[in-house]
């Protein structure tokens, strides 16, 4: 298992997706952070955050989409499904390798607070909270990247697939106020990723908003190794 | 080694697998041999876990690949028929990768070093796999499933896109491999299973229709006697000759001239040989023969040979 994190770890630096990938978000994080604090006069970082929330919906697609897709079109997977691996070990593998590039970027952008406590005193407990939350949501968005990524052996349709789903899942907050019928509103808030981070960025630290973030990335993981069990007998 | 038990694999309604039992002794090499789409590497996705059968048991040194699978993929070094190379990575990468992968604990500079050797690639360690040959591709594949030395082998169509140089070398190597461990390969070329294997497992349509010993396979395939006799003089008269020989069924001319000589396929009954026979009959008549080899069967040949023997 630590095999094939190593292996998907390496794969992101010796081709460019991992490069890129810390530089868009380091840069665009960088601009986001500059307009809403520094340029703002302000050392509030709520609105910062929820930009955060976009550009990862963007970016981190990019990051999950080859880890299965390429595999099983150039059939390397056939080597990890006969080695002596479990399907959740390679799964869980390929999952932390993209955390772990993830969370690099966002320690990088997290520098960017050194420069607000030099200028200000802002609220350490708030910023914090909001790092902890980001990086939730940003796993729990590489697990639906990865779920995608499993269902096809095209990388650019896993890409563009998570990101629908996601643009989905972050829509959705916006779409329940225009929606009358409460018992539809109340469900679709389940799936709502927006609603649930909205208590982050006003400063409360919402046990039961992490306990969500942290399901919904093991119920995609979990949906992510059923389909392999499944193709099994399919394919 | 191996034992498979009544395999039956189906998707959608085609049956790729209708129920394939067959065992495997320690230190046996067996060619697995069949036809384009004939179950041979499904059967071998089957036996190494990479996909499920419908119905039926795959238990390799006692451990079933479903209910006992990590215990079982270790005892399996697989090559499937696209070696599953990670192209960017260099050799020394890889196989230092798939020793990780696999969990060995044999001293791993030394184990790599070995494999490296008996499979010839020491010389490209350090390349990148995407600049290699197809042949140093598939040695780097072969490399890989000797790892952790597996005691089973598996080894699909390795001699594929091969140029006849490489292939004399992978066979070799098989047959090298085959002292220490016991080897499976599969392929729909009959001569390169008569080249390497001890055994023969022929598959058709998803079904075994012969399993024995090269030797048995072998005198089974002999026994039909066809022959291309080349032969100076006019056609007809030869064609009589041929004819009235005892023992042939039939008999017709080939498209092949040789100046004045012609070619026929001549074909008789089992366990005649009629070449004495027709060497006098020709002498007689003074017709010279000018050529007679024997005919080999295709493999299709073999096949309906085999499944009317089956049907009989």
């Amino acid at each position: 298992m630590f095999a094939i994190y190593k292996r998907e770890l390496r794969s992101y630096f010796t081709s460019a997706v991992g490069y890129v990938f810390l530089a868009v978000i380091v840069a665009l994080s960088g601009v986001a952070f500059s307009l809403t604090t520094l340029l703002s006069y302000s050392n509030d970082v709520s609105t910062y955050f929820t930009v955060m929330l976009f550009i990862l919906m963007v970016a981190l697609p990019v990051l999950t989409m080859k880890l299965f897709s390429e595999e099983r079109k150039l059939k390397t997977e056939q080597l990890l499904l006969t080695s002596p691996v479990s399907i959740g070990g390679m799964v869980a593998a390929k999952f932390f390798a993209a955390f772990t590039v993830f969370f690099g970027a966002v320690l990088c952008c997290s520098l960017a607070y050194i420069t607000l406590f030099l200028y200000s005193d802002p609220q350490g407990g708030i910023i914090l909270g909001n790092i902890i939350a980001i990086t939730l949501v940003g796993a729990a968005f590489i697990a639906v990247g990865m779920f995608v990524s499993a269902l096809t052996e095209n990388q650019l349709a896993a890409a563009i697939g998570t990101f629908g789903i996601l643009l989905a899942m972050l829509g959705i907050g916006l779409l329940n106020s225009v929606i009358p019928w409460y018992p539809v509103r109340f469900v679709l808030s389940w799936f709502s990723i927006l609603s649930r981070y909205s208590n982050f960025t006003n400063g409360f630290f919402d046990f039961a908003a992490l306990f969500y973030y942290i399901s919904v990335c093991f119920v995609f993981l979990f949906v992510t190794c059923r389909i392999y069990e499944r193709r099994r007998y399919s394919a | 080694m191996l034992k498979v038990e009544n395999l039956v694999k189906k998707y959608g309604n085609a049956t790729a697998l209708a129920g394939i039992s067959f065992s495997v002794e320690k230190g046996e090499i067996v060619g697995f041999l069949g036809p384009n789409g004939a179950g041979k590497s499904t059967t071998m996705n089957i036996v190494t876990g990479y996909i499920s059968s419908n119905v039926g048991k795959v238990y390799i040194d006692g451990d079933e690949i479903l209910e006992n699978p990590t215990a079982a993929k270790k005892k399996i070094g697989y090559l499937p028929e696209q070696p599953p190379l990670y192209m960017e990575m260099t050799v020394d990468e890889y196989l230092n990768f798939v020793y990780e992968l696999r969990g060995c604990n044999l001293p791993r500079k030394q184990h790599l070093a070995d494999i490296c050797d008996v499979v010839k690639i020491a010389d490209v360690r350090a390349r990148v796999i995407r600049n290699l040959s197809k042949g140093y591709k598939q040695r780097v594949g072969i490399a890989a499933a000797l790892i952790g030395n597996p005691p089973l082998i598996i080894l699909d169509e390795p001699t594929v896109g091969l140029d006849p140089k490489q292939i004399i070398e992978v066979r070799n190597l098989i047959r090298m491999l085959g002292r220490d461990h016991t080897v499976i390969l599969s392929t729909h070329i009959l001569s390169e299973a008569q080249a390497v294997c001890d055994r023969m497992v022929i598959i058709d349509h998803g079904r075994i229709v012969a399993d024995g010993k090269t030797e048995e396979i072998n005198r089974f395939i002999q026994d039909n006697r066809r022959y291309k006799v080349t032969i100076a003089g006019p056609q007809n008269d030869v064609l009589a000759v041929l004819k009235k020989l005892p023992g042939v069924v039939a008999c017709e001319p080939l498209s092949e001239r040789d100046g004045d000589a012609i070619a026929f396929a001549i074909e008789a009954k089992s366990g005649i040989d009629i070449r004495k026979a027709m060497f006098y009959a020709l002498a007689e008549k003074n017709y010279p023969l000018m050529g007679l080899e024997a005919i080999g069967m295709s493999l299709e040949d073999i096949f309906i040979k085999l499944v009317d023997k089956e049907g009989a």
